[in-house]
């Protein structure tokens, strides 16, 4: 434990293997130059490009108006579930038929969506990817509260309701206050799928209202650009943020 | 056991419930009449909003601007890369919230055929006089009842002339490569030119729904894979002009980009001919702006304003007025700018094979499968 | 009394059922609306006749199932199967040690070294995947420092090649091996590692014999967890095989957005959940044994 010798070895290789691409994409997205690979000394000026991008810009917005209500609907439904699900059944099968869009492959569950959508003749548009994002949003939110129930102790809701107080009441005074930490997290993990999801939204989404990933996917395919590097660079640095907060944060509560 | 056997035939159960809901659903789906709607001339524009799928980078980038100016109507762009992508979600569901889609002729003929389509209106589209007489005569729609042409040309073979010790003039440049171009090789994915190099090569026609045909196309293609660098409908211009990829199957337009950024890069139409494409301007029948619709059409058709687009990408446009307009500047720059009606009609034009289409389908998927 | 008591029962089962359906209904519908029909539906379709613009149309049939046996698509699943399976491999072999080493550094850089590991995790996949196509092009950094440094004359052909989906599969799951693997080396008994060292048994040994099939089950939910998504992965093998390396996931996508060839693509997605539902299946069952074995031990 002290030394761990060889077992550097690893470790060095993980993380130049996670990180030199990451890095070069960052330090490519300060090249002045158009031409992608040769080097035309340091510039910002492919951000202000990238600022500049409206379908970058519409793209976002897509993003984050699907990403903000999958989170509400998914982190409602979900708590709710849980609670359900460790309250009120001990079924095993029911827990696993709700979790199952967690782990079922993503293809599957865009395909199934697609003919879904596609037999009730509903037009496909934003609404039609929150709605898809909320079936594997759920059952996220539904694993994360109810592993936190697990370790609640349901007798502060009994002594609640011994005490006159009725279900309502109990459940808004004492069970969302205990899980909230869990709730939260959940929401968190919920709405970080949501803004990266791609498969899903690929297939359920209509042409007109395509969300970031789907633009992003549109401009990769049309190979290396300044402007590609320079939107990685930010998303990265958007993500890095978020993860190491969450970090923290979830630090501090485990702390009280 | 018996309780699983009970699931299972539960399961059953609801198993068959969908099939048979499927098959209503199947049922009731084929049934759409095609009589066209009634259009308001004086329709108020500015109450009306364009959502519009055209390729990425065929349209100038301040083509919404423009539009709004000239007739009111704000516009959004969707970007879609290739014709089977946009199909794909035109035909998925009932309304995709595109009002014109920019898809080539014999998908605009599918499309039509599968009753999805608005008729054009030609009363509000005054600006289709100005089309070349051949143009508004394609196989695929004669008389412009149902698409409009946007831009129009040929496929052929677009190379880097200082790459490669002997300029290709056959598709067998493409298919069987010298060695020096082994692996530095792109061709187009999508399914009917995908198959153009082959049968074109084996001297069959375009449009050939031939089994024995289409079969000894697919050999060919499969045999001609392993030099391949990709499969790229979208980027070859800029592989060709980094020097990866030395030839390229392309889109005549697509290959003066590469021309632009490298004049070494040239285009050459095969010896064994090639096709007359045609990209069309077509109304959704679902779209709830289509007075809109036609004014956009109208105008792009406006001599100008299709002069304008044809310099921003660089492809001819059937529209006579427009090419006036153009110039020989850009014919001197790009030849194949400069190639007329009559040199296009030349080539046998690409029009959809209907129940057949899905022959190419399965070619296309075997051929990129193996 | 005894009835009023009785009574309570009754209403508080009623009221209990009642709460019962308000937590469990909502959820419940909505995976049964959004899953369980969509996948219903799509296993019906595999049964139906193709509809020309798309969609399915009758007679009901069982064709679309015999295509699937063409050797062609047999083929495109064997090298799903062999890709995805290279790539597990892969990650085993560098998420084991890399996993294991972290549970042997001090507490505080542990929480690090982990956060290290998931970061590119967390941030968007298509730029990942992005990334390698700019490292891997023939006028990327990777070739340029190889022709700088002498060791090749003209650039190598590493972008649209198997090894380049492989690479960027492995690039994209292969935190997904390392924390499973780590937490089960993590919660693994020292004292039973101790006893065999006790006993004699080489560090060597040791490991092999106790650590290893200990933490055989988290290492086999890493592999599923990498190979999983590996297998029906499109992206991947579009942008960085070129189109020329085509995987499962590519002919349902094809099936579905580009060949319009419904019951088709429902076969072939038929196929792919059920033998990974196979391979849960099969996980499940050794992780029964080995749980079993060692509370016997």
């Amino acid at each position: 434990m002290r030394n761990i010798g060889w077992l550097r070895l690893p470790l060095l290789v993980t993380y130049v293997f996670l990180y030199v691409p990451l890095v070069v994409v960052v330090v490519m997205s300060f090249n002045g130059s158009k031409q992608p690979f040769s080097w035309g000394g340091f510039s910002t000026k492919w951000y202000g490009v990238l600022f500049e991008d409206t379908a970058v810009r519409q793209g976002l917005i897509n993003t984050l108006i699907v990403a903000v209500g999958a989170t509400v609907i998914a982190t409602a439904l979900g708590t709710l579930l849980a609670i359900g699900l460790s309250r009120f059944t001990r079924s095993a099968l029911l827990e696993a038929y709700s979790l199952t869009p967690a782990i079922i492959p993503d293809l599957a569950l865009a395909i199934g969506l697609l003919v879904l959508f596609s037999a009730i003749g509903m037009t496909l548009g934003l609404h039609s990817v929150l709605l898809a994002h909320v079936v594997f949003g759920m059952a996220f939110v539904a694993a994360v509260v109810t592993a936190r129930l697990g370790q609640n102790d349901p007798s502060l809701e009994e002594a609640s309701g011994d005490l006159g107080a009725n279900a309502i009441t109990t459940f808004f005074k004492i069970t969302v206050p205990t899980l909230l930490p869990a709730i939260v997290a959940g929401a968190l993990l919920v709405f970080t799928l949501s803004l990266d999801e791609f498969v899903i939204a690929f297939f359920t989404d209509g042409p007109a209202t395509p969300t970031l990933p789907i633009v992003i996917y549109s401009m990769v395919r049309f190979g290396v650009t300044p402007e590609i590097n320079a939107l990685a660079a930010l998303l990265l640095l958007v993500s890095f943020t978020v993860v190491i907060a969450a970090q923290r944060i979830t630090k501090l509560t485990d702390a009280v | 056991m018996r309780g699983s056997a009970q699931k299972m035939s539960k399961m059953g159960a609801v198993g068959a419930v969908a099939v048979s809901a499927t098959l209503l659903l199947a049922a009731c789906g084929g049934s759409s009449s095609s009589a066209p709607a009634e259009l308001d001339p004086n329709a108020d524009l500015t109450k009306q909003t364009l959502t519009v799928s055209n390729w990425a980078g065929y349209y100038p980038e301040d083509l919404p601007a423009k539009v709004q100016e000239a007739i009111g109507t704000p516009l959004t762009i969707a970007n879609h890369a290739t014709n089977e992508e946009i199909m794909g979600k035109l035909t998925a569901t009932g309304d995709s919230g595109i009002d014109v889609a920019f898809v080539s002729g014999q998908y605009a003929q599918a499309l039509n055929d599968a009753g999805l389509l608005e008729p054009m209106h030609p009363d509000l589209i005054p600006n289709l006089k100005n089309l070349y007489p051949e143009a508004t005569q394609m196989a695929f729609d004669k008389g412009n009842v149902f698409s409009v042409p946007y831009a129009w040309g040929t496929t052929g073979i677009c190379y880097r002339s200082d790459l490669v010790s002997k300029a290709p003039d056959s598709w067998n440049d493409i298919l069987q490569p010298a060695e020096e171009n082994k692996g530095k090789i792109t061709a187009l994915a999508t399914e009917r030119w995908l198959l153009l190099p082959a049968l074109k090569s084996l001297g069959y026609s375009i449009n050939t729904t031939d089994d024995a045909e289409l079969q000894a196309a697919k050999d060919l293609l499969i045999a001609a894979k392993p030099n391949l660098l990709a499969y790229d409908d979208t980027t070859f211009y800029s592989r060709l002009i980094s020097g990866e990829a030395t030839m390229a199957v392309a889109w005549d337009g697509w290959c003066n980009y590469g021309t632009a950024e490298d004049p070494n890069i040239k285009f050459v139409i095969p010896k064994e001919g090639s096709d007359l494409w045609s990209d069309t301007m077509v109304v959704l029948k679902s779209s709830k702006n289509k007075e809109a619709a036609q004014a956009f059409i109208n105008f792009i058709l406006d001599p100008a304003n299709h002069a304008w687009v044809s310099e921003n990408i660089l492809y001819k446009v059937p529209n006579k007025a427009a090419m006036e307009q153009v110039g020989a500047e850009l014919a001197k720059a790009y030849p194949n700018m400069g190639m007329s009606p009559a040199d296009l009609l030349k080539e046998e034009v690409v029009v959809d094979v209907g129940v057949d289409s899905s022959k190419y389908t399965k070619v296309a998927t075997e051929v990129t499968s193996n | 009394m005894a009835s009023t008591v009785t009574q309570g029962r009754g209403a508080i089962r009623r009221r209990a059922l009642g709460a019962r359906a308000a937590f469990l209904g909502p959820g419940l519908l909505y995976v049964t609306a959004f899953m369980t029909i969509p996948l219903l539906l799509v296993l019906s379709y595999a049964f139906l006749t193709r509809g020309r613009f798309g969609g399915v149309e009758l007679p009901v049939t069982l064709e679309n199932f015999a295509r699937a046996l063409d050797p062609i698509y047999l083929r495109v699943l064997w090298n799903s199967i062999l890709i995805s399976s290279i790539t597990t491999l892969l990650a085993l072999l560098i998420g084991y040690p890399t996993a294991y080493a972290i549970t042997r550094l001090p507490a505080r850089w542990r929480t690090v070294a982990l956060v290290l590991v998931v970061l590119p995790f967390w941030t968007n996949f298509l730029i990942r995947t992005y990334a390698w196509i700019v490292l891997l092009n023939s006028e990327g950094p990777i070739n340029k420092t190889l022709v700088n440094w002498g060791l090749i004359d003209s650039p190598l052909e590493l972008l649209y090649t198997r090894g380049a989906v492989i690479v960027g599969l492995l690039y994209a799951y292969l935190p997904l091996m390392i924390l499973p693997i780590y937490a089960s080396v993590e919660r693994l008994d020292r004292s039973l590692l101790e006893a065999a060292t006790n006993l004699g048994a080489s560090k060597f040994r040791a490991f092999f014999d106790v650590t290893l099939p200990l933490t055989l089950p988290g290492t086999m939910i890493g592999a599923i967890f990498v190979f999983v998504p590996s297998l029906g992965n499109f992206i991947v093998p579009e942008l960085l095989g070129g189109g020329k390396t085509v995987m499962i996931g590519n002919l349902i996508r094809d099936q579905f957005l580009k060949a319009r060839d419904w019951p088709f693509g429902a076969v072939l997605a038929l196929i792919m959940v059920l033998f990974l539902a196979g391979l849960f299946a099969a996980q499940a069952a050794v992780a029964r044994r080995i749980n079993g074995r060692s509370a016997r031990a």
